[in-house]
């Protein structure tokens, strides 16, 4: 209990270059993958080890590298999505940044498991410093013969470039992260066709997070099944949580999949508790998109069981009582927290992020957004609150691309578990401390 | 008004970055190198830039165009030699991202969105930048500057006024070789 797999060498000095990385086991997945095991036998070992997407819809990697199309002579490629812009997430940074071998290494042991030749990784433009890092330790895989043509004398060839963003929330969803890698806007794409049988240059694709291909690392040293043991039930492995707000240590943990809720906030191993002795308010436990739960529901589910940190624990009692695990972005709040401002913060967010391709998510995120002003302007009614319900309802399930969702589930959520708090606002709007700072803010999305 | 050229050096990363892709594909390379003419081109793209790319690489300007114009990272206006991006979403929010901004717009004495006066600043606020656990946070160049507090602003501004340097995304302590 308490491995830690991804993050193990992370406080090493130098571990960012080359030889330290190397000398501490590095580049020991690729050896054994390309030496001694066929492309299936990999495969077979993710599959066995029940490790699931880290990028936030937490789908089984095993079975999502099992369904790419393998019609002959055609290339394939393997995307590293490492666009990292669900607020409230920092841990892909935090990985390449501290240990960028270890990205390298798992997009070699992965694009040899799926017969990728060429693979790139695709990286938000912020990020550009980052870029820069990983690109440093890709020269040094090439020098130290890890990459490029027959890869340790072996009929495998690879190569791998750094792809890099402009500035757009969108592009970390898959297939607008597609097309943006074909130079073109990132209008997500209608599915069917998949990238497993139509992505990259209409070739077959897989597109996984960074923390994703990191943990095929130690997944192939160490064998699926070992990794497997490592959780619980279907939540198998370790996971990066980055936990970032009202707390006393924010920062990137590297959990057990099942911790304790209560032990993840208020142990001193991890958040270490509230800051400046305040009461605990509301969370979001997997980057902004998932459903905000109040206390009470985030310790305990339901049915008075310990909430833990696993994607199974996390969804219990779907959303009327529950969330996700997300992208592990957990973002905790203090009981001065406005859940209302929150909300128009996020929902500011979503307008500013849609692409506007469907009617629903472009014009719903506006009018969800105005809506909140009006409230936080004093100015709301009782009726506004049903409005907000009634507009998230017409988004979800109803776009092209899951970011619709991501918007309304932040609306529906808090309504169903703050609804007193919009209440409170629309009867008593003094209680609205600075309405007219409000009102400039909102300004700043003309910017 | 300035010829409008890539340096050398810039044309050789330039070319490299079209062959990273299968033949064919090179229309690929279009973010990469809006991102160094924007470095190159006084931090913005002005229509004679993106021209000029749609020519380097061979393509139609309105495929320039269109994707200049999707990505927040690119300037379609002229901006000042240090654009600080301030985070303004969820967790710098909750942890006084307000504040840095509304200090930022009376000690440059401009508004979110425009430049001051010397062209020197231009503020911006900005979408989570993955860096919420070091919250609040903002970004000039390819520059982090996280857990701030107002004074650290204030360093920071008399620094990058007593430098007078324009910061770019691409300013790296060694140049891209890839
Ligand atoms: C709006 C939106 C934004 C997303 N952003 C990211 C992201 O930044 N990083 C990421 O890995 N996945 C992101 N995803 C999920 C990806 O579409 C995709 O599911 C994921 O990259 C698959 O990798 P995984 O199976 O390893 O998780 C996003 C999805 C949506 C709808
Ligand atoms: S749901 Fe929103 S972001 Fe997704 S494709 Fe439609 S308009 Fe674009
Ligand atoms: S919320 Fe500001 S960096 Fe994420």
């Amino acid at each position: 209990m308490g491995k830690k797999l991804l993050l193990k060498d992370d406080h090493i000095a130098g571990i960012q270059s080359y030889d330290v990385y190397r000398k501490n086991g590095g580049y020991a997945s690729v050896e054994k993958a390309v030496k001694t095991m066929t492309t299936e036998a990999v495969v077979e070992e993710v599959k066995k080890s029940g490790l699931r997407g880290r990028g936030g819809a937490g789908f089984p990697t095993g079975m999502k590298w099992s369904f790419l199309a393998k019609p002959p002579g055609i290339a394939r490629y393997l995307v590293c999505n490492a666009d990292e812009s669900e607020p409230g997430t920092f841990k892909d940074r935090y990985l390449m940044e501290r240990i960028p071998h270890l990205l390298i290494e798992g997009m070699i042991t992965s694009s040899y498991a799926l017969g990728a030749n060429t693979s790139y990784i695709y990286i938000r433009g912020e990020y550009y410093y980052v870029a820069r890092i990983l690109e440093k330790a890709i020269d040094e895989a090439y020098a130290n013969g890890w990459l490029g043509k027959n890869i340790l004398g072996s009929e495998y060839s690879l190569d791998l470039y750094v792809q890099i963003g402009a500035g757009a929330y969108i592009c970390g969803e898959e297939t607008a992260l597609l097309e943006s890698l074909e130079g073109k806007r990132g209008n997500p794409r209608i599915k069917p066709p998949f990238p497993a049988v139509a992505g990259l240059y209409g070739c077959p694709t897989v597109v996984n997070n960074v923390e994703t291909i990191a943990a095929v690392v130690p997944i192939v040293n160490d064998g699926g099944d070992e990794y497997a043991k490592i959780g619980i039930g279907k939540s198998t492995g370790t996971k990066l949580i980055s936990a970032s707000g009202h707390i006393n240590k924010p920062g990137v943990y590297e959990i057990d999949l099942g911790v304790p809720v209560e032990e993840f906030i208020f142990s001193d191993k991890y958040c270490g508790g509230i800051r400046g002795g305040k009461k605990f308010k509301a969370v979001v436990a997997g980057g902004s998109s998932v459903p905000i739960l109040p206390a009470d529901l985030i310790l305990k589910t339901a049915k008075g069981e310990p909430r833990l940190m696993s994607y199974e624990s996390l969804a219990d009692g779907g959303f009327a009582t529950g969330t996700m695990l997300g992208s592990g972005g957990f973002i905790v709040m203090d009981e001065d927290t406005s859940i209302v401002k929150n909300l128009w913060n996020f929902t500011r967010f979503y307008h500013h992020e849609s692409c506007g391709q469907c009617s629903p998510c472009r014009e719903g995120t506006g009018w969800m957004e105005k809506i909140l002003h009006r409230i936080l302007d004093g100015h709301g009614t009782m009726s506004d609150i049903d409005l907000l319900w009634d507009i998230q309802g017409k988004i979800e399930g109803k776009t092209i691309c899951p970011l619709g969702d991501a918007a309304a589930w932040p609306v529906a959520a808090a309504i169903r578990h703050f609804r007193s708090e919009f209440e409170e606002y629309i009867k008593n709007p003094k209680s609205i401390k600075d309405v007219k700072h409000y009102y400039r803010l909102n300004n700043l999305q003309s910017a | 008004m300035k010829d409008i050229r890539f340096s050398e050096e810039s044309m050789a990363l330039v070319q490299r970055m079209m062959k990273r892709y299968p033949e064919g594909k090179h229309k690929s390379a279009l973010i990469p190198i809006l991102h160094i003419a924007q470095a190159e081109f006084d931090g913005w793209l002005s229509p004679e830039v993106m021209n000029y790319v749609a020519s380097v690489m061979n393509i139609q300007s309105i495929e320039v165009y269109e994707v200049a114009s999707f990505y927040s990272m690119f300037n379609l206006k002229p901006v000042g030699k240090c654009l600080i991006e301030v985070c303004r979403t969820s967790s710098c929010w909750l942890l006084g991202a307000e504040d840095v901004i509304r200090h930022l717009e009376k000690k440059l004495n401009i508004k979110v969105g425009e430049t001051s006066s010397d062209g020197m600043f231009t503020l911006k606020s900005v979408e989570c930048l993955g860096s919420c656990g070091t919250a609040p946070m903002l970004q000039v160049g390819a520059d982090y500057y996280e857990n701030l507090n107002l004074e650290k602003v204030d360093a920071l501004v008399s620094r990058l006024k007593s430098e007078g340097k324009r910061k770019t995304y691409t300013d790296l302590p060694e140049p891209r070789t890839l």
